[in-house]
């Protein structure tokens, strides 16, 4: 607890010898903006609110296409992880589409969707699809029969069965995967945007650059970092305060 | 006391005698496996339960006990031969057969609460959500559990898992009992309250009770009847009427001159096996 400041220690270090190096004539690099304009250029960016609208435009392709793939991979995992013969169906067929990598698919996607969200949210449901499916069909997999048998004993229905059992037991496995496909479908989205979507932070980026803007692609870079890391940061949180299973863990802390 | 349309009366308490049995289990057969990897877990068993029986099995690893329950229970379905429970033949799983798994700790709901576990129970069996707490606060009472109700598994004692576990199958409010060596992992003290606490229920509740444990000691304290299984495969060896008299006591009884005996006879025929 005490020794917390020490995580400080590295990115205070990077920034003052970054700024020192900027005083210094012969190491001085124009693409390496002063920290000090970075900082700038961040605060009128979030003041003049136009990282604030490409944040928005770049979340909306980036939640929808993590709901997309939540809803498949879970509806399909849960399926999957309770049929073995299905699985053994479908299996190869997901190893052969797990490996394309999601970028690989914006021709594709550009030619269905066209320019905009939902040809963004596409290609991140594909990549946010992989993690979100394997882990589910684990999850159900690995839950212990012991609980099933009780649902067995007591009669349960398919739908009893679903909720009170099969989904609460695996939910805690299935949150690493939600997460996981959370921290990726920010980077798949910004991607895209970087690579060719006109919208969003990834091109606010890009045109910062192409403008020579350094400060303003940093300050952008910035940003894009602390947001990933408030969304990996609320998802935690979120997770914490809602599986039952951590709520339980916590009880245990207490006691 | 546990529920209002019980269906046992206090006539039938004990040593019931009734035409029709509680469980009838004629040439069961189990086995698993194909071709040469074929083992046969039992052979030819043959049993007779009578309602409000308190029967102990006892026998040596791999007699197969476990496999025996699951087949009552209906968990599993037998290779060969068939079981009757009151005059039905067993094709699944029923809430009429409540089964206490000897892993008290895998067979919680570790999401749940102790109040939540037994409510899971009467959820299951559509008792009216209005009666929930109620229900869970006797069950709790009666299974010494009232201080623990919001705690998780997670929190209590194996002993107190153990008692959550059997108050959820009382929950069920079931005609049979099945118990595969309950207090098997559990210190001597927590075992003989236990012990006596499950004797106690199940005379008042006139529930049928088919107990498996490798403890003869046990066997005997508990049963009305003790069966011992030999093994490889797993058959009957012998049946053996406790005729120790009930209320039991942990120190009197277990110093019974029949007890005694029983214990000696019993033992001998594990020895040999």
């Amino acid at each position: 607890m005490g020794k917390r400041w020490l995580g400080a220690v590295i990115p205070v270090g990077v920034l003052v010898s970054w700024e020192a190096a900027w005083h210094i004539e012969n190491v001085r690099m124009e693409s390496l903006s002063r920290p000090w304009d970075v900082g700038l250029a961040l605060f009128h960016g979030l003041a003049g609110g136009e990282f604030l609208i490409a944040t928005a435009e770049t979340f909306q392709a980036a939640l929808l296409g993590f709901a997309i793939a939540a809803v498949i991979g879970l509806v399909a995992g849960v399926v999957l992880g309770l049929l073995p013969w299905l699985e053994s169906v479908v299996g190869p067929s997901i190893d052969a589409m797990r490996p394309v990598p999601s970028v690989a698919l914006i021709p594709l996607t550009l030619m269905i969707f066209g320019f905009g969200v939902r040809m963004e949210a596409a290609v991140v449901a594909f990549a946010c699809l992989w993690p979100i499916l394997i882990v589910t069909i684990s999850a159900v997999r690995g839950i212990d029969t012991a609980l099933l048998n009780v649902a067995r004993v007591l009669e349960m229905s398919t739908y009893e069965r679903m909720v009170k059992i099969i989904l609460p037991a695996a939910l805690s496995r299935i949150a690493v995967g939600l997460q996981l496909a959370l921290a990726i479908s920010l980077v798949v989205a910004v991607t895209v945007e970087i690579v060719l979507n006109p919208r969003g932070l990834g091109h606010g980026m890009m045109s910062a650059q192409q403008a020579m803007r350094f400060d303003q692609m940093y300050a952008q870079l910035l940003w894009i970092g602390a947001v990933g890391w408030g969304l990996s940061y609320g998802s935690q949180v979120l997770l914490d305060r809602w599986s039952p299973a951590c709520r339980a863990d916590r009880a245990k802390e207490r006691s | 006391m546990l529920h209002k349309d019980n269906c046992h009366t206090s006539s039938e308490v004990g040593h019931a005698v009734h035409d029709e049995p509680a469980i009838q289990v004629e040439r069961l057969a189990m086995a698993f496996g194909e071709g040469p990897a074929r083992r046969t877990i039992i052979d030819g068993l043959s049993l007779t339960v009578a309602r409000g029986e308190f029967l102990c099995i006892v026998g040596a690893s791999g007699c197969g006990k476990t496999t025996l329950l699951r087949l009552l229970a209906g968990l599993a379905r037998p290779t060969e031969g068939r079981i009757d429970f009151h005059g039905k033949p067993v094709n699944g799983p029923s809430r009429e057969r409540a089964i206490v798994f000897q892993d008290y700790g895998r067979a919680l709901l570790p999401w749940r609460t102790v109040g939540g576990n037994i409510a899971l129970a009467l959820e299951t069996c559509k008792v009216p959500k209005v009666e929930h707490a109620e229900r869970v606060r006797q069950l709790a009472e009666t299974m010494g559990l009232s201080h623990a109700v919001n705690h998780y598994p997670s929190q209590l004692s194996g002993g107190m898992q153990q008692r959550v576990q059997i108050a959820r199958c009382l929950a069920q409010n079931p005609t049979l009992l099945l118990m595969d060596e309950p207090f098997g992992a559990l210190d001597a003290i927590t075992r003989q309250g236990l012990q006596d606490e499950v004797a106690r229920l199940a005379q008042v509740h006139g529930t049928t009770v088919v107990f498996i444990t490798h403890d003869l000691e046990e066997a005997i304290y508990l049963g009305d009847r003790v069966v011992v299984l030999a093994a490889n495969p797993g058959r009957i060896l012998r049946d053996i009427p406790v005729d120790v008299p009930r209320p039991r006591h942990q120190l009197t009884t277990r110093e019974d001159q029949k007890f005694l005996a029983l214990r000696h006879e019993i033992f001998g025929l594990l020895e040999g096996h």
